[in-house]
C-alpha cells in the first residue's frame, strides 16, 4: 500500500463529543472513536438508539464537532468544517425535501449552490431522475408524491452532486415492511452504479447484515467490533456484539489453554473443546464466556453431545423450531433446528437432551 | 346535535347554548350598526328604507379623505418599520444558540403588551414634548409613526417566531448539506418558508396600527387626525349613518386584515 | 481536535452569536428608546412641579403623590385626606374584577363548547372570535353606544311595542360602562381558554366518568383544574386592558363615570397637572405590575407540578 492509498477515504481518528448544557451534568456521546472507512464501501453504523452512531454522522457532515480527536476525507483534516464546505452529502431520516420546491428544483439544488452551468444541471437532474426512476415526477410538488417517492428524491437529491460520500441516516425507518425490502436492494444498486461511499446508519441488525461491506457495531459512545457482516455474525469481540445481532447463547466455561487464535476449555459437563478467538482480543485461563449461536448447535438424545440438558419450550418458526432448553447449571439454551422431512429426534417438553457443540463452532468473547 | 348527548363524553348541559348567546353579544351590536348604516334616512333611530347613499356622502367627505390618508402613511410606515424589526428580531432570538441578554431582549420586545394602553400614550407624550421642549425635535408625523411602531413590533414578532418555531430545521441542515451558505439558506429555504408568518404578522401590525385610538389621541398634534381620531369627532356629535357608513368601511378592512391573517395561518400547519 | 481547529470552531460561534445579537438590535432599540425611556420620562415627570401650560417645571417635590391622596388648603396649607381619587382607583379596581368574572362565566363554557366541536366547525368558531379581538375597540363600543341610546334600538323598540313610555337611561351610567367592558374584552377571554382547552385530554374525561363522575363533577374535578393556565391567562388579558380602560368610559361614561384611564388622561389634558397624572399612570402601572407578579408566579407553579 503507498502513502497516497493510505490517506484516501474517511478517517475517524480518536474522535470523542461531549455535549454539555448549563444546569446539567455533561454527557458524553461519543469516546475515542476510530474508524477508517475506504473509498466505495458501504459502510454501516450499527447501534441502538442512544449509541453515539447519529452524533458521529451528524459529525461527518458537519453539524456537529468533535471535542476530542479529528476527522480526515483523503487527508484533509474537516473537523470544523461547515457542512457546505465538505464534499458529503446527507439522506435525512424526515427526507428534509424543500416543501416549496418541485421534485426538480429539490435535486437542482445542491448543482445550482456550486454555481454547475445550466446546461450541466439539466443533464444531472435528467440522469438522476432516470437512476431513481422518478422521471415522470419531474415537476410534481413535494406534498404530491408518496412517502417512497420522497425518499428516491432524498436519494437523488444528495447524490446529483456526486459527493465523496453520501451519509444516509435511518432512511426506510419511516418505510414499511415491503417497500423497505425494496429500497435495500435499490442503495446496493445505486451505491455500485455511482461508485460513492455510503455510510449508513441503523439500528436494525438484519439491514446492516445484508446491506453492508462493513460494519461498525457501536454501544454506549464505543465502537465494539469492526468487521464484515460474516466476522461479526461468526466471530463477534465481545457480549454486546453477540447480543445484539443474532440469537446467541452464552455459556459459562473453564478457559483451559489459550494462543491468540484458539483456546481449549472445559463446558460445564465437563468435556474438553476448542472455541475461536476474535481478533485483537486476549484471554488468560480461569473462567470465561463463549458464544453459540442456535443454529450452530446440534440436538442429540440424552446422555450423548457435550451438555446435558431439559427442554422447556418448543417454539415452531414454520422454516425452523426453537428448542429452549434448561442446562444443568440452571442457565437456559436455545437450539434452532430446520424443519426438514425424515426428522427422526423429536423431543417434547419436559425430556431430557443433549446438545452437539462442534468443533469450529464455539466462540470466545469479551465479557 | 345529532349525536346523543348522553354517550357523548364532552358534552357539558347548557355550554352551547351560552356559546351561541357568545357569538349574539359580540355580533348584534356591529351588524345593527352596519345595518343603519344602509338607512335611507338621515335619522339613526328609525329604519326607514335601504340605501348606500351614506356610503358615497363618507367616500366624498374631504375630511375623512384627509384622516386617511394620515391614517395610510402612519400605519403602512410602522408596519414596514415593525415588520422588518420584528423579522430580524425574531432570527435572532429563534432557534440560534443562546447568547448573553437574549432573555432580556425577549421580554423587552413582549413589554409594549404588558403596559395598559393609557400609560403607553401618557408617556410616548410626555417623551415627545420633552423632545420638543427641551432638545427641540419636532418630527412631525413621525412621532405618531416611532409611536405606533413600539406596539406594533411584538404583533408582528409573534406569529413569526411562531412560524419560525415550528419550522423544520433540518430543512436549513439540508440547504447547507447541499453547499448553501448561511446567507443562501436564509434566501432559498427560511425566507420563503417563513413568507406566511412574515405575511400574518404584517396583517397584524397593520391592524392594531390603522384601529389605534387611545394613544393617536394623546399624542397627535394639531393636523395630524387620522380615521379612528376622526370618528371619535363624530361620536360626539348628532349622529347620522354618515358616521354607521365610515365605521362600516373601517370595520371591512379590520375584517380583511384579520381574516387573511387567520387564513394564513391555518394554512399549513 | 487540533488548537487551530477549535480555535475557528469558537471565532465561527462567537460570530453567530454577534449576528444574533445584531439582528435583535433594532426591534430592542426601537422599544427601548420610544417605549421604555417614556416610562422613565413619566417617573421623573412625576415628581416635578406642573407648568402653567401644561408640561413640568423644575423644583423637585413628592406634591404629585401628596395631592393623590390629600388636598391642601390654600390659605393654611393644612393637609386634608380627599379619597376622591383613590374611589376612582376602587372603582375601576371593581369594574376590571367584575368584568373579568363576567367574562370568565360566558367566556369558559363557550371556550369548552368550540373545542368540543368537529375541526371544520371549530375553524370558524375561531374566525369568528378572532374577528372582534383584533377589531376597532372605538368602532365597537360606538356600536354598544348606538343601540343603548335613549333613541337607541333598544329604547325605540321598547317604547314601539309599548313596553315603556320614556326611555330607560342606560348611557352614562355604571351599567353602560360594565357592559361596554365587558363586550369590548370578551373575546380577550375566549381565546385563551380555547387554547388551553385545545389541549385538554378528553382521555382524563373519559376516565373520570369512568370512574362513577356525573357530568358536574368531571367539569369542576377535572376540567376546570386543567384549563387553569387559560383561565389565568385569560383573566389576565381582561383584567389589565380593563382597569386602564379609557375608550369605554370617555364614550360610555359621558365624562361623569370617571375611571383611571380618564382620569390620567385629564391630568395631561384639561387639568394640565402633568406631574399629578405621570404619579397617577405609576400607581396604576404598579397595580398592573402586581398583577403580573401573580401570574409568572401562578404559571411557574404549574410548571414545576406539571
Amino acid at each position: 500500500m503507498t502513502v497516497l492509498e493510505s490517506r484516501q477515504g474517511l478517517e475517524i481518528h480518536h474522535v470523542g463529543k461531549v455535549f454539555s448544557q448549563p444546569g446539567r451534568p455533561d454527557f458524553r456521546a461519543l469516546d475515542d472513536v476510530s474508524i477508517r472507512i475506504r473509498p466505495n464501501e458501504f459502510f454501516t453504523l450499527l447501534g441502538p438508539s442512544g449509541c453515539g452512531k447519529t452524533t458521529l454522522l451528524r459529525m461527518i457532515a458537519g453539524f456537529e464537532h468533535p471535542s476530542e480527536g479529528e476527522i480526515r476525507l483523503d487527508g484533509a483534516d474537516i473537523s470544523v468544517k461547515a457542512p457546505y464546505e465538505r464534499p458529503v452529502n446527507t439522506v435525512f431520516q424526515s427526507y428534509a425535501l424543500f416543501p416549496h420546491l418541485t421534485v426538480e428544483d429539490n435535486i437542482s439544488f445542491g448543482l445550482e449552490m456550486l454555481r454547475r452551468p445550466k446546461a450541466s444541471i439539466d443533464e444531472t437532474v435528467t440522469r438522476m431522475l432516470a437512476l431513481v426512476r422518478m422521471t415522470e415526477m419531474r415537476n410534481r410538488k413535494i406534498q404530491q408524491i408518496s412517502g417512497g417517492q420522497q425518499q428516491r428524491v432524498a436519494l437523488a437529491r444528495a447524490l446529483a452532486p456526486h459527493p465523496k460520500l453520501l451519509l444516509l441516516d435511518e432512511p426506510l425507518s419511516a418505510l414499511d415492511l415491503k417497500l423497505r425490502k425494496e429500497m435495500q436492494i435499490e442503495l446496493k444498486r445505486l451505491q455500485h452504479e455511482t461508485g460513492i461511499t455510503f455510510i449508513f446508519v441503523t439500528h436494525d441488525q438484519e439491514e446492516a447484515l445484508t446491506m453492508s461491506d462493513r460494519i461498525a457495531v457501536m454501544s454506549a459512545g464505543r465502537v465494539q467490533q469492526i468487521g464484515s457482516p460474516r466476522d461479526i455474525y461468526d466471530r463477534p469481540a465481545n457480549r454486546f456484539a453477540a447480543s445484539f445481532i443474532g440469537e446467541t447463547n452464552f455459556v459459562t466455561v473453564k478457559l483451559l489453554t489459550v494462543s491468540a487464535t484458539s483456546g481449549e476449555l472445559e463446558l460445564p459437563g465437563g468435556t474438553v473443546i476448542h472455541a475461536g478467538v476474535p481478533d485483537g482480543v486476549k484471554f488468560s485461563p480461569g473462567k470465561a464466556t463463549i458464544v453459540v449461536r442456535p443454529e450452530h448447535a446440534e440436538l442429540v438424545g440424552a446422555g450423548a453431545g457435550n451438555l446435558a440438558g431439559t427442554v422447556t419450550n418448543i417454539v415452531y418458526f414454520g422454516t425452523d423450531t426453537h428448542y429452549h432448553l434448561r442446562l444443568k447449571d440452571e442457565s437456559s439454551f436455545i437450539v434452532r433446528r430446520q424443519n426438514r422431512h425424515g426428522l427422526s429426534f423429536g423431543p417434547a417438553i419436559g425430556d431430557e437432551v443433549g446438545v452437539l457443540i462442534g468443533e469450529g463452532v464455539a466462540q470466545l468473547v469479551e465479557d | 346535535m345529532a349525536k346523543d348527548r348522553s354517550t357523548d363524553m364532552r358534552y357539558q348541559p347548557g355550554f352551547g347554548p351560552l356559546a351561541m348567546i357568545c357569538l349574539a353579544v359580540l355580533y348584534a351590536p356591529i351588524l345593527v350598526l352596519v345595518a343603519f348604516a344602509f338607512n335611507a334616512n338621515a335619522s339613526v333611530a328609525q329604519w326607514t328604507g335601504f340605501s348606500t347613499k351614506w356610503f358615497a356622502t363618507a367616500l366624498f367627505n374631504e375630511s375623512f379623505h384627509a384622516a386617511a390618508l394620515n391614517t395610510m402613511l402612519i400605519s403602512v410606515s410602522a408596519t414596514i418599520i415593525a415588520t422588518m424589526a420584528a423579522t430580524a428580531a425574531a432570527l435572532g432570538t429563534t432557534r440560534v444558540k443562546a447568547w448573553r441578554g437574549q432573555t432580556a431582549a425577549f421580554m423587552t420586545i413582549n413589554l409594549p403588551l404588558m403596559v395598559p394602553e393609557i400609560i403607553t400614550a401618557v408617556s410616548a407624550l410626555s417623551f415627545f414634548a420633552l423632545l420638543g421642549q427641551v432638545f427641540n425635535i419636532n418630527l412631525g408625523i413621525g412621532n405618531l409613526i416611532l409611536a405606533h411602531s413600539v406596539f406594533c413590533i411584538p404583533f408582528a414578532y409573534m406569529p413569526i417566531r411562531a412560524r419560525l418555531e415550528d419550522m423544520d430545521f433540518t430543512l436549513d441542515q439540508a440547504a447547507a448539506d447541499l453547499y448553501a451558505t448561511p446567507w443562501m439558506t436564509f434566501r432559498r429555504v427560511t425566507l420563503p418558508l417563513l413568507m406566511p408568518g412574515i405575511a400574518s404578522g404584517i396583517a397584524l401590525a397593520f391592524i392594531v396600527s390603522f384601529d389605534d385610538f387611545t394613544i393617536t389621541q394623546l399624542v397627535a398634534g394639531p393636523g395630524q387626525t387620522t380615521l379612528p381620531i376622526y370618528i371619535w369627532t363624530q361620536v360626539r356629535r348628532p349622529i347620522t349613518p354618515e358616521l354607521n357608513a365610515m365605521c362600516t368601511i373601517l370595520l371591512s378592512i379590520s375584517i380583511l386584515f384579520i381574516s387573511l391573517s387567520v387564513l394564513i395561518g391555518q394554512k399549513r400547519r | 481536535m487540533s488548537d487551530t481547529a477549535s480555535v475557528s470552531l469558537a471565532l465561527r460561534e462567537k460570530a453567530e452569536r454577534r449576528r444574533s445579537r445584531l439582528l435583535t438590535l433594532p426591534a430592542v432599540l426601537v422599544i427601548t428608546i420610544f417605549g421604555i425611556l417614556p416610562l422613565l420620562v413619566i417617573v421623573a415627570f412625576s415628581f416635578m412641579s406642573p407648568g402653567a401650560y401644561g408640561g413640568v417645571e423644575p423644583p423637585f417635590t413628592l406634591e404629585a403623590y401628596v395631592s393623590f391622596l390629600f388636598s391642601r388648603d390654600i390659605f393654611d396649607d393644612t393637609l386634608t385626606f380627599t379619597p376622591d381619587y383613590v374611589l376612582i382607583y376602587l372603582r375601576s379596581l371593581t369594574f376590571a374584577l367584575g368584568t373579568t368574572f363576567v367574562c370568565l362565566l360566558l367566556g369558559f363554557p363557550t371556550a369548552y363548547f368550540m373545542v368540543t366541536r368537529p375541526v371544520e366547525s371549530r375553524k370558524w368558531w375561531l374566525l369568528l372570535v378572532t374577528i372582534p379581538f383584533w377589531s376597532n375597540l372605538l368602532i365597537r363600543t360606538y356600536a354598544i353606544m348606538f343601540i343603548i341610546r335613549d333613541e337607541g334600538l333598544i329604547n325605540n323598540t321598547l317604547i314601539g311595542m309599548g313596553l315603556i313610555n320614556q326611555p330607560i337611561v342606560m348611557l352614562y351610567t355604571n351599567f353602560s360602562i360594565v357592559l361596554g367592558l365587558f363586550y369590548s374584552f370578551l373575546p380577550f377571554m375566549v381565546l385563551p381558554l380555547y387554547s388551553s382547552l385545545e389541549k385538554l385530554d378528553f382521555r382524563l374525561v373519559e376516565a373520570g366518568y369512568d370512574l362513577y363522575a356525573t357530568r358536574s363533577r368531571v367539569l369542576w374535578r377535572i376540567i376546570v383544574p386543567m384549563a387553569k393556565p387559560g383561565i389565568v391567562a385569560g383573566c389576565l388579558l381582561v383584567f389589565i386592558p380593563t382597569i386602564g380602560a379609557y375608550v369605554t368610559p370617555l364614550i360610555l361614561g359621558g365624562g361623569t363615570h370617571l375611571m383611571v384611564g380618564d382620569l390620567i388622561a385629564q391630568q395631561f389634558g384639561s387639568s394640565r397637572n402633568w406631574p399629578l397624572g405621570a404619579a397617577q399612570a405609576i400607581i396604576l402601572m404598579a397595580g398592573v405590575l402586581v398583577a403580573l407578579f401573580f401570574y409568572v408566579r401562578t404559571t411557574s407553579e404549574a410548571k414545576l407540578h406539571g
